[in-house]
């Protein structure tokens, strides 16, 4: 079954990207992906806070005890001097791209506006085929309104274009007022692609310990019925390819994904369960319901669940979606 | 081209251009130059022929100097760095190489030798001790000289064959910061001939055209074999000189071999080598230009030595020369350059070539980097006017024993005028002396001013002070000692203000900065009486800031550094403020801009802040304070604790007298506690409702603050108000109170306790049972609770639990409140040792880290319990301290043994029945040791009944000689209760240095116990990789990630099989920790434990400590074992891995360390290769494990010890 996809002018060998994990820490880990079977990998995100906090602290660790005893005015060679700054990542971009055949995204999530150019720039430089942005700041600041946070995607975004030539994707938080809108708004400012959604890691409470525990879950299939709800409605509004993320486990939740719009399904949790070669799995899966139930090529299955942008969705019965949304919506009062 | 380097730098920088082989090891003085050298070659940086210079670090200066002697005759261009103990190692090769006339240079930055006392400190001593060995001895007196001369020796070398030893004043030169103009490649080229490159090459051991060397020789030739090379060393003084000269023809500076200057008819003269020359030289120019007839001859060439050139450098007119020695040889006739100097001019009048023979007097000055100030240069020279100048004498000291010491004027100033002084008085941990280095450089480059540092630090490892002495001038700065009048003061701590050095050292009208935490208009109420006296006294001009605020504010929390640097250079006026701050922010942009804009931007904005914070205080025109300075020992310390020591801790130990020290290195035990240091503004603070009494805080405590007793619940009607005490949660004891109590004074805020606490309160999360809280406000109240609690009875350690950690907090530490790190890894280890077995061990002590907070003067943590018992401590050197252990186990063998034929053969006079107890008594539970310690206090009350002729015992007559035989009884009396002998170390010690003596040790089968504290890393001496540094760590000498596991010393014990091993880790694993340590004390037989030591050089906040300790156990790293022949003896497997199949990888526990972190930022390929192989080596290392672990006992070897 030919699965090519094509995805923000990148093409694919088949719609399944590794999204961000500590799967692709490594060039080893980045291989054991490609081999596993996806059609691209997005690399682990590079936190630019982090690096200038790790920088911050590596002075601190190196300066602190150096200078105040006789025989030992410092106790690490220079070459702990050295920040790295994105350096590491860079260079596994570089080592990856040339060893691996399928395009490997750098994901960025930077603080300041030089941080995202510079970091964007040195991530194309080293051979990413395309690079997300991972705009993960959360608006914990009450004071700060919404329409400053959208602003801020649309800068970040703009900032970025501006000064690289591969292709851009943004991922962005289902947590806007109007999704769609904000959805429309990066189309507009030159997104490539709009991944939905990113996970905030929302940490957890331990009432024993009592403490606030910084706990990663990985996501469940139930997870995904956000983002396969905004695809749908946003299949064929805007020119930016679509990307799904959240709650694959199964073959059959990428075909949601594909019904529901999507060009590309990503997934972390399912190949951190299962590991990387579970990504075959999935792909043949897939080609297996796509047999079964009479597909012959993705274009046939992709978006044919969604809800058309041509007109009232209300009228249009046959994607039966916003119908099984508004069902779904009533019932939820309505549990008997 | 002009640069401001230290003397290290410059004589690295010319060794290294002129070398292919760097064979070294660390030393300080030195280590330095070899880190240097390691760095230039790990960046890739040529030599003259553009290779790249290899640089191996050794397992000793031994094995250095072995390993250059082979490169050597290998036909390379070889050179080392080293002082003091090192040079000593390298004798045996030192006589070889100049023995085959071997071209090579010895860099060594002069140090003291360890006598009665190791000391780091600079001296000849070292040099002194290597004159013998053929190799010419050159030696520079300035940072510029250093450089050059560098040049001249390695030129020689290549011409005379002749080695060169080219030495230089251990930290007075080595570490002093100096503008000097540089060599470049084409100046060092000029001296250095190709050809004569390619003629050492061409005597190079080759198959090609073989002969041997280093024949064995019969008196027939040995002789005249020896004296062949005389030609070549006639010749040295010659080349030597020809090399200043071309040296002088490029560059402009002329050297001599004998450097007279002074007045042309000079009559009275001093001879002097190294640094003091130069303050010699500046002295006479003075004394000169007030009309005296004084000179001084400079020796640079002392072997061979240039009597010729001395002779001729003398003025005719001479009749009194005072020879200056920086070494002690005690019962010579006197010092060598005495000797030297008085042969030379013996023989030049004998000869006829000096008319006059002048009266020669030979002095010892500057000994362990003693000031050699102007002033004693004066005294000299008035000694020398007198009438009958004394023959021997010191300068520098107050020799009351033996009437030495000259007098002199200590605020004799000969310094120009228009040369500013500064100095600044700091923590190590501020930054103050980064910052002057800074400093330094700035001025020198932006300012085209000759400039000078030099930085005093004292030993301690945690709250250690630092000075640092600048000079700035237009010309160069030729003062080789201390600031004093000094026109800039910082004082960038407030505590320090009330040090008498502070003042001390300003100058009449001097401006002082003051960093001070209160707001500017209570600055001077807040000083105490003295300090405003001394201030109106100076007329002192007092400018405040409060620096610690404005660095938080800029997120450098701790570090003033920044911000003290822009107020000093905006008040100073050295340089145009504006251009000042300029220049600061260039150079924090050069300096941290690899390290990313975040700290750039925190550097630059303490910059920015710090002006407007900075006022000057209204100085009130009378004393306002009543505050005293406290006294700095408590009144009721023993008199040498109140005298001696008192003196060294208030910085006045240059004013001791001869008199007042021990004369054999003898000092007592426990002054720590007299110390009370108060370094930290946050301590331990107990929290008795919510404690478990687990005595898990005390346990990891490094320094031992934090103290448990139980007590019967009437103690407390004495106690002090606020004094907390809760009921004993413990069985047996139902009424019994429990108090835990911190020695604030002595905390370091280190927080580990606060780690180890395994509560935390319900109704506040993040707060435990012992919480971290402001020193100050409970500082009057503790010290009573203190005071009190050391009058509740100690609890009997019979009914201590000693199996158990909660347990253990009942047992007095014999060890504590050291000098080490705060958060120290290694410290826990010392304290558990002294409380279990502390009033019978003996503990022989490696050079490193433990040695230095062990026993470096001023106080020694090392202490007594009620009844005066305590650990018996001491170092002999770095590589045999194994060695030197087993010695101790053989004296105590043999003395048990004498003391219990003595005893058997006293039995009838002296009673039966208690001399049988005594020598059939078990002495393994503490409470056996306490009935054998109440069997000798009763036979020694029989013995002295015996002596005083009171009590009736069994007849002394019957035994033949018997007053012999109870006089030799009393003499080892001590040793029927079992001793305890630790040899302890670190990894430097045990995997490199002492590796041999350890292994031999260990296979001796004799009662030793090992106790190796791997910080994996060389720390004391600012680390330096070792054969515990674990793959893929970076350390010095391995910048690129070492690339060879650790070598698993656990498994090479194990191989001796009557060897009880464990490997411990007390952070992961406390229980398992106490278990090992008393079951390798209990073995009758070689123990060795080896224990993780958490250290400030693995690259983490310290108070993290435990959690990596947790980390490394839990990743494979450090997986916890014992091996124990007496379990295989019982029939068990003797192989007992300690702790679960790793359940983290490896990659996670390194995350967290700098020494991994920091290669995957330079070199993140590498840095994945090593992981990856490190984790396989875990892998690997587990699966042996757990194999082992599973065998029978009859896989293993059984004992094979001989039985009696």
């Amino acid at each position: 079954m030919d699965l090519t996809t094509r995805y923000m002018g990148l093409t694919l060998r088949n719609p399944l990207i590794a999204s961000p994990s500590p799967l692709s820490y490594t060039l080893d880990g980045i291989r054991r992906l490609a081999d596993g079977g996806v059609g691209a990998i997005v690399l682990f995100s590079l936190f630019e806070e982090q690096l200038r906090q790790q920088a911050a602290e590596a002075v601190r660790i190196v300066e602190e005890p150096a200078e105040s005893f006789p025989e030992a005015l410092s106790y690490f060679p220079s070459v702990a001097d050295t920040d790295g700054g994105p350096r590491a990542y860079v260079d596994l971009i570089e080592r990856a791209a040339s060893r691996v055949d399928v395009p490997v995204i750098g994901s960025l999530n930077g603080v300041t506006p030089e941080g995202w150019i510079d970091y964007a720039c040195a991530m194309q430089e080293a051979g990413a085929a395309a690079i997300e942005l991972n705009i993960y700041g959360i608006a914990g600041d009450p004071a700060v309104s919404g329409r400053e946070v959208e602003q801020r995607h649309v800068d970040v975004l703009e900032r970025v274009k501006a000064a690289v030539t591969v292709p851009v994707a943004v991922k962005l938080s289902p947590y806007f007022s109007s999704p769609g809108e904000m959805a429309l708004r990066l189309d507009e400012a030159g997104a490539d692609a709009l991944v939905l959604f990113n996970r905030f890691l929302q940490p957890d409470i331990d009432p024993e310990e009592l403490v606030v525990l910084p706990k990663v879950n990985l996501s469940s299939p139930a997870d995904a019925r956000v983002a396969q709800t905004w695809i749908a409605l946003l299949r064929g509004r805007v020119r930016a390819s679509l990307a799904a993320t959240s709650g694959v486990e199964v073959a059959a939740d990428l075909a949601r994904y594909l019904l529901a719009g999507a060009d590309v399904v990503m997934t972390t949790s399912a190949l951190l369960r299962h590991g990387p070669s579970y990504a075959a799995e999935l792909i043949d899966g897939l080609s297996v319901w796509m047999r079964r139930k009479g597909f012959a090529a993705l274009d046939e299955v992709r978006g044919l669940l969604a809800v058309p942008a041509v007109a009232d969705p209300a009228e249009h019965e046959r994607a039966g979606y916003v119908t099984a949304m508004r069902a779904a919506n009533a019932g939820a009062y309505n549990p008997w | 081209m002009r640069v401001t380097v230290d003397g290290n730098e410059a004589a690295a920088s010319v060794a290294f251009r002129c070398s292919e082989v760097c064979c070294i090891f660390p030393i300080t003085p030195s280590s330095p130059m070899a880190e240097l050298a390691d760095e230039w070659s790990s960046k890739g940086r040529t030599n003259l022929w553009g290779t790249v210079p290899a640089v191996v670090e050794m397992q000793s200066e031994g094995g250095a100097a072995g390993a250059l002697h082979g490169a050597l005759q290998g036909g390379a261009l070889g050179t080392t760095f080293t002082a003091s103990q090192g040079l000593l190692l390298m004798i045996p090769n030192m006589y070889k190489i100049a023995g085959e006339l071997t071209s090579a240079v010895l860099h060594v930055a002069a140090r003291s030798l360890a006598a009665q006392a190791l000391s780091i400190f600079g001296d000849h001593s070292d040099v002194m001790a290597v004159r013998q060995t053929g190799f010419a001895l050159l030696s520079s007196a300035s940072v510029q000289e250093a450089h050059d001369l560098a040049l001249v020796a390695h030129a020689a070398t290549l011409e005379t064959r002749v080695p060169f030893v080219h030495f230089f004043d251990g930290f007075r030169t080595s570490h002093e910061l100096q503008t000097i103009d540089a060599l470049d490649d084409e100046d060092v080229r000029a001296l250095i001939s190709d050809e004569l490159v390619r003629a050492h090459r061409a005597r190079a051991l080759s198959p090609e055209r073989p002969f041997i060397r280093g024949t064995a020789q019969n008196p027939d030739i040995y002789f005249q074999a020896r004296e062949t090379v005389n030609p070549f060393y006639a010749r040295v003084p010659e080349v030597v000189q020809r090399a200043m000269d071309r040296l002088a023809e490029r560059t402009g500076r002329a050297y001599q071999l004998v450097e007279y200057s002074g007045h042309p008819e000079a009559e009275r003269v001093l001879v002097v080598m190294g640094s003091g020359g130069e303050t010699a030289r500046e002295t006479v120019a003075f004394l000169e230009a007030r009309g005296e007839r004084v000179g001084v001859a400079q020796i640079r060439l002392y072997r061979p030595f240039p009597a010729r050139e001395l002779a001729a450098a003398l003025p005719q007119s001479v009749r009194w020369v005072a020879v200056l020695d920086r070494t002690k040889e005690p019962g010579s006739l006197g010092e060598p350059l005495f000797l030297d100097v008085l042969a030379a001019l013996t023989e030049a009048h004998g000869a006829g070539e000096r008319e006059l023979l002048p009266t020669v007097i030979g002095g010892r000055y500057g000994l362990s980097s003693k000031e050699f100030t102007p002033g004693m240069v004066a005294a000299i020279f008035e000694e020398l006017a007198r009438k009958q100048p004394r023959r021997r004498f010191t300068v520098g000291i107050n020799d009351d024993v033996s009437g030495t010491s000259l007098t002199y004027d200590p605020s004799f100033d000969i310094e120009p005028a228009e040369t500013v002084r500064a100095a600044f008085f700091g923590l190590g941990s501020d930054g103050t002396v980064g910052a002057n280095k800074n400093t330094i450089k700035i001025l020198g480059d932006a300012a085209n001013l000759h400039a000078q540092g030099y930085f005093v630090y004292d030993s301690k490892k945690s709250g250690s002070q630092t000075v640092s002495h600048l000079r700035f001038g237009p010309a160069p700065i030729r003062a080789p000692y201390l600031v004093s009048a000094a026109s800039f003061v910082g004082c960038h701590q407030f505590r320090l203000i009330e040090q008498d050095e502070v003042l001390q050292r300003a100058a009449q009208g001097a401006t002082l900065l003051l960093n001070c935490p209160h707001p500017p208009d209570r600055v001077w109420d807040l000083l105490s009486r003295r300090v405003q006296e001394g201030i109106l006294a100076k007329q002192i001009k007092l400018y405040a800031i409060d620096a610690g605020r404005i660095a938080r504010e800029a997120g450098l929390a701790g570090r003033t550094n920044t911000v003290l640097q822009t107020c000093f250079f905006a008040i100073s006026g050295v340089l145009e403020r504006e251009r000042a701050i300029e220049a600061i922010k260039d150079s924090i942009r050069k300096t941290y801009g690899k390290r990313g804009e975040e700290v750039v931007s925190r550097n630059i904005e303490a910059v920015d802040r710090s002006l407007a914070a900075l006022h000057q205080v209204e100085v009130a025109d009378r004393i306002s304070s009543q505050l005293e300075p406290r006294e700095l020992v408590s009144p009721d310390a023993p008199g040498f604790v109140r005298t001696v020591t008192a003196a060294m801790m208030a910085g006045h130990g240059d004013e001791l007298p001869v008199s007042a020290l021990p004369v054999d290195g003898t000092y007592p035990s426990g002054t720590t506690k007299y110390e009370k240091r108060n370094i930290s503004d946050v301590v331990a603070v107990w929290d008795s409702e919510l404690c478990i009494q687990c005595g898990n805080c005390s346990f990891v405590c490094p320094h031992s603050v934090i103290r448990s007793r139980y007590y019967d619940p009437r103690e407390l009607e004495r106690a002090p108000d606020g004094f907390r005490s809760a009921e004993l949660n413990g069985a047996g004891l139902p009424d019994a109170r429990y108090t835990l109590q911190v020695y604030v004074e002595d905390c370091t805020g280190c927080g580990l306790c606060v780690e180890a606490c395994p509560v935390s309160a319900p109704q506040e999360p993040g707060r435990r049972a012992i919480n971290l809280d402001d020193r100050e406000p409970l500082l009057e109240n503790e010290r009573a609770n203190i005071a009190f609690f050391e009058r509740l009875p100690a609890n009997d350690r019979t009914r201590v639990d000693f199996g158990t950690v909660r347990g253990t907090q009942f047992l007095e530490p014999l060890f504590e409140f050291s000098g080490a790190c705060a958060g120290c890894g290694e410290t826990p280890y010392l304290k558990l040792l002294s409380q279990l077995f502390g009033d019978r061990l003996t503990v022989a002590n490696a050079t490193g880290c433990s040695s230095i907070y062990g026993g470096s003067q001023p106080t020694t943590p090392w202490t007594v319990n009620a009844d005066g018992h305590g650990p018996a401590w001491s170092n002999s050197l770095f590589e045999d301290n194994a060695e030197f252990g087993l010695g101790l186990r053989l004296a105590a063998d043999r003395h048990t043994e004498l003391a219990r034929r003595r005893l058997s053969e006293l039995r009838d006079v002296l009673g039966a029945e208690l001399v049988d107890e005594i020598l059939t008594a078990p002495q393994v539970r503490e409470s056996e040791l306490r009935a054998q310690r109440a069997r000798i206090a009763e036979l020694q009350r029989r013995l002295d009944g015996l002596d005083g002729g009171g009590e009736e015992l069994g007849d002394l007559s019957a035994a033949p000689d018997g007053g012999a035989l109870v006089a030799d009884l009393r003499s080892v009396l001590d040793h029927l209760i079992r001793r305890s002998v630790w040899i302890v170390g670190g990894d430097g010690w045990a995997y490199d240095i002492g590796a041999g003596g350890l292994d031999h040790v260990l296979a001796s089968g004799k009662n030793v116990n090992v106790l190796v504290m791997d910080t994996e890393v060389y720390s004391n001496t600012g680390g330096q990789m070792s054969k515990a540094t674990p793959l893929g760590a970076v350390a010095k000498f391995s910048a690129a990630g070492k690339t060879v596991p650790t070598k698993d010393l656990a498994l090479q014990a194990i191989a001796y099989a009557d060897v009880y091993v464990a490997r411990v880790a007390f952070g992961a694993d406390p229980q398992q920790t106490l278990r090992a340590i008393r079951e390798a004390e209990a073995y009758d037989g070689p123990s060795l434990i080896i224990a993780y030591s958490n250290c400030i050089a693995h690259g983490y906040d310290m108070r993290d400590g435990l959690t990596q300790q947790y980390r490394a156990v839990a990743s494979g790293h450090w997986p916890l074992i014992r091996f124990d022949p007496a379990v295989r003896d019982a029939g068990g497997d003797p192989f007992l891995l300690d702790s679960p199949r790793p359940r983290m990888s490896l990659a996670d526990y390194r995350r967290g360390e700098l020494r991994f972190r920091s290669l995957e930022a330079a070199q993140p390929q590498e840095a994945e290769r090593l992981l990856g192989l490190a984790q396989q080596v875990a892998n690997q290392r587990w699966r042996l494990y757990e194999e082992m672990a599973t065998r029978g006992a009859s896989e293993f070897l059984s004992d094979p010890r001989r039985r009696s």
